[in-house]
């Protein structure tokens, strides 16, 4: 009843929705649609073949493994990041907060190629870490630098927010309770954060397992060492198996729609948690 | 935003309606760059001498597979001129924009050039590489594009192996061997043979390069003669990397007597001397003689008599779960 | 109507509260000095040293060069093609976000939690995939290739192509901006208009819209930088016709594959200033709304319906 009455009073709804549905399918569903109908011409064994195969399992391997350390390194580091942004004060902390976005706005080709000079045995990096025989353009760590940068954002920007509206009262709870600042930290401040670091982590991690320019030019591209998945469905894309590119593509798409929907779900229980805790 | 669009559509109206020249489109493998940029600007010359029409031509390059893929999904190429046969033979195949028997229609098996493999190192030859076996020794760090999605790297590959079959008298086993413990020597495998130079010559990776000998003379002339040496092996492969007109794209845009053109002036003299200045073996023996001492007498294979031609080849050696795949298996 | 969404807006009690914690309640000078010099050694590790790094590479062959390179007609044309396709783009899916934005946040109806995850999509997928479909819809093999050719259409390998793929990957930017925006802010001022007498349209223009420009504006900014940047789906639709059908972000791996590594700095500086101007107006948009701080650029989790609304 109440919806009734409500749209009898907005208009457009029709339109708008119209509008919106219309737009989604055109530039989104239809086309995603056309990778299960393509993936299909394979039969069941070509497509496990395909998905299954050394390579691509090598693929997997990495992508979530490299993934999933820089996701890691990103959450400790960039929680750090946002604790001293909105804890403390120190010289140029706007232009600190200002530069944390620089990954989502810095295209990708820029960072893949910045990235690989920089690391390169001759770069200005890589030059200084090569007496030490560590290499990391052309390896699986240069991969894991590039995963780092485009996910830093992430937990800094996931974190930052809340932390910054977490209610003190609860801190100085604890200290005249007797607790020192490091129980403080773990027992009260770091419990209220982690839905929000779990919800960052997840975040830099779905975006790490698909990222693609930034990493193939520091990836040496070797078949079972140095391939994560979209380097693999790009391989097969030039090498004229398009249906099999499909097939890891709908195997990476499984995987992003699983992702989104345990965000989502991070995200709810977020949501329940700082209700069930009101700032 | 809005008006800045406007602008920028209307500017490209007008030069759209300001052009009364035909358009060709080049596509084409990865290493040509400099030798079609100066190829073109001649017979664009020659053409307007010979009908008085203005022909402009645009240019793709990338890895042969890679083009070739963008042909059959619709890339509009009034030409191809990729690294290898198999390449145009899956535009006739798959793509169905020309017919299978397009190798017959030009000379040479419509390869107005050829070049083979050398390798490139740094100066002095440190670690000593002369022929194809250094290369497998432990410790040598190989630098060579892959395979399955470069067509260099597949004549690499074949010039191993046949290098290989020579030496251990055509013993097959042995010369999976050889060729497996090259390539467990090799860092870093690039898509295209751009991407190998870059990583050889620009960061400095790798003890050799495996490359095109146009690429190979073309690096000597960026990075500096003082820097790198070109060495020879006993034995490399001729690689044929052919031209042809996509017949159904040329037909559509109105471009078949042009596009038949600018591949037969690739066999006019002047054709010939620009490619061999950009370090293409001619075929033409005129121009072949006066650029002589640039080219190192190589014993050269083909990939007819050694593997049975490209088709064969391809299906042993780089099919998924073929030989090169089973480098890689652990 | 009860909700509180956005508690940020009122960052005063934050600051007094800091202000008023007792000592036992920061820690002690050193752990500050620690965190701090680790915090900036990452940033300075991880986003300045690249940042500072471009420009020197770009520089590295001197300023005759650098112009010159950017004055070539090869990249000028791919700075045209990357103006074009953002300026279809961005527009449009400013369209979109607005409509998504209204339907969403002004009515109910069941479905609209998979309608925001929808929305959320492109952010999840491989930017290789997002070039890929389109080659599967469009491509000669594909489902319209046949008729397009017959017609004579080019979309892939041509501009057309490299809009979608660009649209694709910038699709939800305003939508997910305008959408928690618009849901903070109900429905009671668009209601009130309509009682008053104002039509739909006078509703929108004098109501909505200036309750939103600057989330508008937050978004279009966001999904410029993104649009004019991409490479990975862009690079599957293009083609690489010299002089044609290269983005900027195409130019710059095209100028880095043909050795010619200080020109290819040298574009990248474009897109990197680009970069630094978004981050600019993004910080400037945000000292002018309180509300929109950290909301955007990362891709949040849209806030879905609360269930317990019906309550």
């Amino acid at each position: 009843m109440l919806r009734s009455q409500q749209r009898g009073v907005l208009p457009g709804f029709r339109l708008t929705l119209g509008y919106t549905l219309l737009y989604l399918s055109l530039i989104v569903i239809i086309p995603l649609a056309a990778t299960f109908v393509k993936s299909s011409e394979l039969s069941w064994a070509q497509f496990s073949q395909t998905v299954f195969s050394p390579p691509a399992l090598a693929a997997y391997r990495l992508s979530f493994g490299a993934s999933f350390l820089a996701a890691a390194v990103n959450a400790i580091f960039g929680f750090i990041v946002a604790w001293v942004l909105v804890r403390y004060d120190f010289f140029g902390k706007q232009f600190v907060d200002a530069l944390v976005d620089l990954p989502f706005a810095l295209p990708t080709a820029v960072a893949g190629i910045t990235l690989a000079t920089l690391y390169a045995p001759n770069g200005w990096l890589g030059g200084w870490l090569a007496p030490f025989g560590i290499k990391v353009s052309y390896t699986q760590l240069g991969i894991f630098i590039a995963l780092t940068f485009i996910g830093l954002p992430f937990i800094v920007r996931t974190v930052q927010p809340v932390l910054a509206d977490l209610d003190s009262e609860l801190e100085e709870a604890a200290a005249s309770l007797g607790a020192n600042r490091w129980q403080a930290f773990w027992r009260v401040i770091f419990p209220m954060l982690s839905p929000a670091l779990l919800t960052g982590f997840s975040l830099a991690f779905a975006r790490a397992l698909g990222e693609y320019g930034s990493v193939v030019f520091i990836s040496s591209n070797i078949p079972m060492k140095t391939q994560i998945v979209p380097l693999l469905i790009m391989g097969e894309l030039d090498g004229f198996h398009l249906a099999r590119a499909t097939a890891l593509a709908v195997v990476m798409l499984v995987i992003s729609f699983l992702l989104l929907l345990a965000i989502n779900l991070l995200q709810w229980w977020s949501n329940r948690y700082n209700a069930t805790n009101p700032a | 935003m809005k008006t800045l669009l406007t602008i920028l559509l209307a500017s490209s109206l007008v030069a759209a309606a300001g052009a009364r020249e035909v358009k060709l489109l080049n596509v084409s493998y990865d290493p040509t760059r400099e030798l079609y940029q100066e190829y073109n600007a001649a017979f664009a010359k020659y053409w307007k001498a010979k009908t008085g029409d203005d022909v402009m031509i645009s240019q793709s390059h990338g890895g042969s597979g890679k083009q070739a893929q963008s042909v059959i999904n619709g890339l509009e190429a009034d030409v191809v001129t990729l690294a290898l046969a198999y390449d145009i033979d899956a535009i006739a195949r798959q793509g169905k924009l020309l017919p299978a028997d397009w190798q017959k229609r030009l000379p040479d098996n419509s390869t107005p050039y050829t070049s083979t493999i050398v390798f490139l190192v740094r100066k002095g030859n440190p670690k000593h590489i002369k022929d194809w076996d250094d290369l497998a020794k432990p410790g040598v760090s190989v630098i060579t594009p892959n395979p399955k999605t470069s067509g260099g790297a597949r004549w690499t590959f074949l010039a191993a192996y046949a290098y290989a079959l020579a030496t251990y008298g055509q013993d097959d086993a042995k010369s999976l061997d050889f060729v497996t413990r090259l390539y467990k020597n090799v860092p870093v495998l690039d898509s295209g043979a751009r991407g190998s130079t870059i990583t050889f010559a620009q960061r400095g990776i790798g003890d050799v390069l495996l490359a095109w000998e146009n690429e190979a003379h073309l690096a000597l002339k960026e990075f500096g003669a003082d820097k790198f040496e070109i060495v020879s092996p006993s034995l490399s492969i001729r690689a044929e990397p052919p031209v042809a007109m996509v017949d159904k794209n040329a037909k559509r845009h109105g471009t078949l007597a042009v596009a038949q053109a600018y591949l037969e002036y690739l066999y006019s003299d002047e054709g010939q001397e620009i490619a061999a200045k950009n370090f293409y073996r001619p075929r033409s023996r005129k121009i072949a003689a006066r650029y002589a001492n640039q080219f190192n007498p190589v014993k050269l294979v083909t990939i007819g008599e050694e593997f049975g031609g490209w088709e064969k080849a391809q299906q042993r050696f780089f099919s998924d779960g073929g030989v090169f795949d089973h480098i890689y298996q652990p | 109507m009860v909700e509180q969404p956005l508690q940020r807006n009122q960052p005063g009690m934050i600051d007094d509260a800091k202000i008023n914690a007792p000592r036992r309640m920061s820690e002690p000078p050193f752990v500050r000095r620690l965190l701090i010099a680790v915090a900036l050694g990452f940033i300075a590790l991880f986003l300045v040293v690249p940042l500072v790094s471009v420009f020197a590479e770009a520089l590295r062959q001197g300023l005759g060069f650098y112009f010159q390179t950017l004055r070539d007609p090869m990249t000028v044309s791919a700075i045209e093609l990357t103006l074009i396709a953002a300026g279809i783009s961005v527009p449009l899916n400013c369209l979109f976000g607005v409509a998504a934005a209204w339907t969403i946040a002004k009515f109910d109806f069941p479905g609209k939690n998979i309608l925001l995850t929808l929305i959320d999509l492109p952010f999840s997928i491989s930017p290789v995939i997002s070039g890929m479909i389109y080659v599967l819809i469009f491509g000669a093999q594909g489902w319209f290739g046949p008729w397009l050719i017959e017609h004579n259409i080019r979309i892939i390998f041509a501009v057309p192509g490299i809009v979608l793929a660009t649209m694709f990957v910038t699709f939800p930017f305003v939508a997910r901006e305008l959408i928690p925006l618009m849901q903070a802010q109900g429905r009671t001022e668009e209601e009130a208009a309509r009682v008053l007498g104002a039509n739909g349209w006078q509703t929108f223009w004098r109501v909505t819209l200036p309750n939103i420009k600057w989330g508008l504006l937050y978004g279009v900014i966001l999904c410029n930088a993104r649009a004019m940047g991409e490479f990975g789906a862009v690079s599957v639709v293009s083609g690489r016709i010299q002089g044609q059908t290269n983005t900027i972000p195409l130019h710059v791996q095209i100028l880095y594959e043909n050795n010619n590594i200080p020109g290819a700095f040298a574009v990248a500086s474009l897109l990197t200033l680009l970069a630094l101007v978004t981050l600019a107006l993004k910080t400037w948009v945000e000292y002018n709304t309180t509300g929109l701080r950290g909301t955007a650029f990362t891709p949040l989790p849209l806030k879905k319906e609360p269930n317990r609304k019906l309550a």
